[in-house]
């Protein structure tokens, strides 16, 4: 089972990068793409200049390059959640019991929510690039850096808590690193509305509408917001207070959970005050991420602390 | 997401005539202070503020480790220290940022408080003059009935919708202005006020909660009771008293502990029995996880290990027993400890002690020894136990009153030659049982082992109010961003012996739904559907 587990995500990690080369491909075609018809109808509806439709061979090419990273990246999302599920059959537990399943399991949430807005939303099929980029990067470095073998849980973490602690904070970090993705869209998008033509702007060329990317982005933190201060803030310490005695104690991983709890409210505050821009609202999201990030891997490699799964 | 102002505005407060300078820059300064971007860069410094205390070890979670971090860095260390990079959040500077931001909390959310009451208690506003102006506008179409029925009728659909409802008659017919959504402000304050709960739940927390260590052997003789004295390391709060401790003792029975093949703890749990208030002891037992909850004290068990027991006869036959946690130093458990004897050795004839006849002994302890002589342990069971121990004789040095480690010798008395080493170059290896003849005929046996658990014993007063301090403001946050706040208006005039109805409808928070809910309610109304 663990051999299994260990082959899925090989298997994982080539689909996502399969959908990705198509996803960049699609990209590569431009307007012919499903976002650039959509848009140039809408100019020619709204009385514009007429538009060169572009010729209907790539239109075709380029629908079915788009398609087809759809289909892989569902194929990825279907061995991911191979990949952790076998894993946690090999262990006979839930698959969070170290930092690679943990990595594991809030990437698939990622995957899984991002499948989601990718079947309600289809016109945001451009965002596949970055969300297929974030996990082939993010899927890499947990199997190369954060590997470990299956083994039970210690028994620090043998306890109830840990389901509703371990679970609404990898679903949280799941989104929230999702959440990234029309983030920093966003930000490329209004970069290029505002006549920014240097590189990474000129990917926000072919990108749809900046608001909606905004909007997405908000909603995508203002769900995991909650969660996370659920899972951090109350189940941790409810925890912590079972197993060390204290519900807080400013271990490394208790102290990045708290940053990346404040960033993420400075967030939700920065966007509701008018005078902020939202940009700089959405940069603040980003560092969010940044602090995500830090948490998941940079405290479990530079710091030492009490958290077992380091 | 709501759209505010940057503060709510003191409505009706005249400008004061003549401003006093200083008054006017206090007030200045308030309105600063309790401004949407103070709060927004106080939030951001206190989370800058937290790193460092993730990069240095603090004195608050590990002891050990900041001796360690000035033993490797002597130059740089008291100068971070200065700046109380070991204490970080106790320092004077983190607690500057988070009582400022407690501060602009406060002068926030009690204006709020008082503005979402006034709003709480007042009816929807009526419609505006041109409902086609704003951002939703519906055509309600035709009624055969008096516009004053179609009016009420519509108020009690949106009623049945939760919706606040006033209907007004105009010069020219009939409005219908309806608000839904306070709960977001609500659930907002909601939250608010849990956070400043919770800041002053930790606060207090502190000044009457109060912790302690101790590392507990197994046995009835190694029991103690709860009281400053007997702890090994204690903190008191402020408010604490030594003799507000509660009263209970505790002696350990037996540890059980189970490990994987690969030496992973498996389980731990360890058997006691306790007497509360002087009461008859009763048997229980605690583990990781599951702490034993006494009334005014909770303890965890931390950590666990294993002391072995030495019996020492001196040269006039007299024989002391000593049972001596050896401290773990990888989850294999090698432990590393001292046995330290400086009452031996009295001639029973003058009854004096000779300080140049103490004995020390010095070593490690595996509970799993290889066949390689290596000198770690294989497994943290105890399959193959095995001691290895140096002896020194001298004076141990415990006299001079400076506090000592009790795990190591005395290295001042070693390197001056008072305390000298008797057995060879290599270690002597001792497995239970076993007895080694010293130089001078003295023994030392090995008699066997027993387990000790590091506990934690701690009480923290609010600790349960803060608990539900947050989960209310869980719930508020939750109120807070799922609801939305917006208002619809139906104005109702007459036409044709019937009404003519329109519909304009205006969301209050960027609230992406509204245009679907809207161009919904108007249908449903239009239409007659419930
Ligand atoms: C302890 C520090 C604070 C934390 C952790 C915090 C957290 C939050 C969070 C998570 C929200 C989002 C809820 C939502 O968008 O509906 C929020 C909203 C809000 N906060 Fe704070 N806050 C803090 C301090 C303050 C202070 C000092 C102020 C006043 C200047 C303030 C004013 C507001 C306002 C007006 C909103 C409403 C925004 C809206 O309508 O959506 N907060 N706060």
């Amino acid at each position: 089972m663990a051999e299994l587990s260990n082959q899925l995500m090989a298997l994982t990690v080539l689909a996502y990068l399969a959908a990705m080369v198509c996803y960049a491909a699609e990209y590569a075609f431009g307007r012919s793409s499903h976002i650039g018809r959509a848009a140039t109808r809408e100019l020619v509806g709204a009385g514009g200049p007429p538009i060169k439709q572009p010729a209907p061979a790539p239109v075709e090419k380029s629908r079915w390059v788009g398609r087809s990273a759809v289909v892989l990246n569902l194929i990825g999302l279907a061995l991911h959640l191979g990949t952790t599920v076998s894993r946690g059959i090999a262990a006979e537990r839930m698959p969070w019991g170290n930092m690679y399943e943990y990595i594991l399991s809030a990437t698939l949430v990622g995957a899984a929510v991002w499948a989601g807005v990718l079947i309600r939303k289809p016109a945001v099929r451009h965002l596949g690039l970055l969300v297929s980029l974030i996990l082939v990067v993010l899927l890499g470095a947990a199997a190369l850096v954060a590997y470990t073998p299956v083994g039970p849980l210690v028994p620090a973490l043998n306890s109830y808590w840990f389901i509703f602690h371990v679970s609404t904070i990898i679903i949280s970090s799941g989104i929230f690193l999702l959440g990234a993705v029309p983030a920093a869209m966003f930000l490329i998008k209004d970069g290029w509305d505002s006549g920014k033509r240097g590189f990474p702007y000129t990917l926000g060329r072919r990108v749809g509408d900046a608001g909606s990317l905004e909007r997405l982005t908000f909603r995508l933190h203002a769900f995991a917001f909650p969660l996370f201060t659920f899972g951090a803030l109350i189940a941790g310490p409810l925890w912590a207070e079972a197993s060390w005695g204290r519900y807080w104690g400013w271990d490394p991983k208790e102290v990045w959970a708290f940053i990346s709890w404040i960033v993420y409210a400075a967030y939700l505050h920065a966007r509701a005050t008018p005078s902020v821009k939202r940009t700089t609202a959405t940069w603040i999201a980003i560092i969010g991420f940044v602090t995500m990030l830090m948490n998941l891997f940079g405290v479990n490699l530079f710091f030492e602390g009490l958290h077992s799964y380091a | 997401m709501t759209v505010v102002e940057d503060r709510p505005t003191t409505a009706g407060a005249p400008p004061p005539k003549r401003p006093n300078p200083v008054l006017a820059l206090l007030r200045n300064s308030w309105r600063q202070l309790t401004s949407m971007r103070t709060a927004l860069i106080l939030l951001f410094l206190l989370a800058v503020a937290a790193v460092p205390g993730s990069i240095f070890p603090q004195r608050g979670v590990n002891r050990e480790n900041v001796s360690e971090y000035f033993a490797a860095n002597p130059k740089l260390a008291p100068i971070l220290d200065r700046f109380f990079a070991f204490d970080v959040y106790a320092s004077p500077w983190f607690a500057a940022i988070y009582l400022l931001l407690f501060t602009s909390l406060i002068g926030c959310v009690v204006p709020r408080l008082r503005d979402h009451f006034r709003a709480l208690t007042t009816v929807p506003p009526d419609a505006p003059k041109r409902l086609e102006r704003l951002p939703h506008h519906a055509d309600g179409g035709r009624r055969p009935e008096e516009p004053a029925a179609v009016a009420a009728e519509i108020a009690k659909r949106l009623r049945r919708r939760r919706f606040r409802t006033r209907v007004r008659e105009t010069p020219d017919g009939w409005t219908v202005a309806a608000e839904k959504g306070y709960l977001k402000e609500t659930g907002n304050l909601l939250f608010h006020f849990a956070m400043l709960a919770v800041l002053v739940g930790v606060g207090f927390g502190q000044w009457y909660g109060w912790h302690a260590n101790r590392l507990l052997i197994a046995g009835e003789d190694q029991g103690f009771c709860n009281a400053v004295t007997q702890h090994d390391e204690s903190v008191l709060g402020p408010r604490v008293d030594a003799s507000d401790l509660p009263n209970f003792c505790l002696w350990m029975t037996g540890f059980d502990s189970t490990f994987q093949e690969n030496g992973i703890p498996r389980s731990f749990r360890a058997n006691v029995r306790v007497s509360e208030d002087g009461g008859a002891y009763r048997a229980t037992s605690f583990s990781v996880n599951d702490p034993l909850r006494l009334s005014g004290a909770n303890i965890n068990l931390i950590g666990q290990g294993y002391a072995p027991v030495l019996r020492y006869t001196d040269r006039f036959g007299a024989t002391q027993e000593k049972v001596v946690a050896f401290l773990p130093t990888d989850n294999m458990l090698t432990s590393e400890g001292v046995v330290q004897f400086p009452d031996v050795n009295i001639d029973p004839a003058t009854n004096t002690r000779d300080p140049e006849l103490q004995m020390g002994f010095e070593g490690v302890y595996l509970p799993t020894g290889g066949d390689d002589g290596s000198a770690l342990s294989k497994y943290p069971a105890e399959d193959n136990p095995v001691l290895y121990l140096a002896a020194y004789r001298g004076d141990l040095g415990l006299d001079s009153g400076k506090p000592g480690s009790v795990y190591a010798l005395n290295r001042d008395q070693i390197q001056d030659g008072d305390l000298e080493k008797i057995s060879g170059e290599r270690p002597y290896v001792l497995r239970p049982g076993e007895k080694w003849t010293l130089d001078d005929g003295t023994t030392l046996e090995f008699v066997g082992t027993r387990r000790f658990a590091t506990i934690s014993i701690r009480y923290d007063p609010t600790q349960f109010l803060m608990l539900v301090g947050a989960v209310l403001g869980l719930a508020g946050l939750m109120l807070s961003l799922s609801v939305h706040r917006r208002r619809v208006w139906f104005r109702v005039v007459p036409a044709d012996g019937g009404s003519a109805v329109e519909a304009g409808g205006l969301p209050r928070t960027d609230y992406a739904g509204f245009g679907d809910e809207f161009a919904a309610l108007t249908r449903h109304i239009k239409e007659g559907t419930p």
